[in-house]
């Protein structure tokens, strides 16, 4: 069908477009923008794959959730461009050594192609097409039974991510005070209220109303 | 496959209707719009004052929590959603497998609530 090939060369063309835009853009909130953008391509190469479930995980969790979770440390991070324009002599061998590592492994990749080109073809088939079964009913049959390990080790290390995101950022501050729904829901006109008895004709202020006061701080 | 892929075609005539439309939208006021420029008229303006800083400061690190908190339930949510679709077809271990995931993250949500990390302050 010409269509799909028309919109893989689309997609094709324009995830790695926004993925060079990634790494060439000044600015770091452009760049996640277009990380965004290459998110969304990902997930249409995904869909011409008929891997359906997959793409839509991708746009729900990497554009949804991943890509504002990049904003906010490109945001909180505070990039401060002179600064790592003067690192860049500095780092540049070790960035041409992970780039190295990195072609090397898609040449690799792309060897396979020649050496054994059967691999290719089994690879490009993630699931089998069977009739009457969508993507997502034949993932759900393999996921909770034959990968069920996998599967709860997904579940634990989404906890260990929970607990670790607390522990690293939750800092209380002191002193405030907090609505106790509780409390407030059982109190009553009993215990809300108390009816003080008032001296007629002298100036005594009951003691406990005087107790109830903040003390002033000592000096000041 | 085929007849998957087919099925997405609404889809992209939606999308090209809405592409359409928004971008007919954007760029009408620049071709059709009546434009005589100002100084005062093209200035910022924003309750009478001039921009004090740049908007991209360091904010918050507890945006961040409630962000990656969100991501984690929202994976969650996910893996729902095959477990739905092939319900029948996991069977009863799968209905375990599924109990103890959400078991763990249950955990997870009662130790968040005690924590507070679910209050601002």
């Amino acid at each position: 069908m010409w269509l799909a090939d028309v919109f893989f060369y689309l997609f094709a063309v324009l995830a790695v477009a926004s993925g060079a835009m990634v790494i060439m853009a000044k600015n770091p909130v452009h760049a996640v923008l277009f990380l965004i953008l290459a998110f969304f391509n990902a997930a249409g190469l995904f869909v011409l794959l008929g891997a359906e479930f997959l793409a839509m995980l991708l746009v729900i969790v990497y554009v949804g959730a991943v890509a504002v979770l990049f904003l906010f440390v490109v945001m909180m991070l505070d990039v401060d461009f002179a600064e790592l324009r003067a690192g860049f002599i500095k780092n540049a061998p070790l960035g041409l050594l992970i780039a190295g590592i990195v072609l090397a492994e898609l040449i690799m990749v792309l060897g396979f192609r020649l050496v054994k080109p059967t691999t290719l073809a089994k690879a490009t088939v993630p699931i089998s097409t069977v009739a009457g079964i969508d993507n997502t009913t034949a993932l759900g049959r393999v996921i909770y039974t034959q990968y069920a390990y996998y599967f709860e080790a997904a579940g634990l290390i989404l906890f260990v991510a929970m607990i670790g995101a607390i522990v690293l950022t939750l800092r209380h501050k002191e002193g405030v005070r907090r609505q106790s729904i509780a409390a407030q829901v059982a109190r009553n006109p009993k215990t809300a209220m108390e009816v003080v008895k008032v001296p007629s004709g002298g100036f005594t202020v009951p003691d406990k109303v005087v107790d109830n006061k903040p003390k002033e701080k000592v000096g000041a | 496959m085929q007849k998957l892929l087919a099925e997405y075609l609404p889809l992209i005539v939606f999308l090209g209707v809405g592409l359409f439309i928004g971008l007919a939208l954007l760029v009408a006021p620049f071709i059709v719009a009546y434009s005589k420029p100002d100084p005062e008229k093209v200035s910022a303006y924003e309750c009478g004052f001039a921009a004090f800083d740049d908007a991209r400061m360091k904010f918050d690190v507890r945006f961040y929590l409630v962000a990656i908190l969100f991501i984690i339930f929202d994976l969650e949510v996910a893996f729902l959603f095959p477990w739905a679709a092939a319900f029948k077809e996991a069977g009863l271990y799968g209905f375990w497998a599924m109990m103890t995931f959400l078991g763990v993250l249950t955990i997870g949500f009662i130790y968040e609530w005690k924590k507070g990390a679910l209050e601002w302050d």
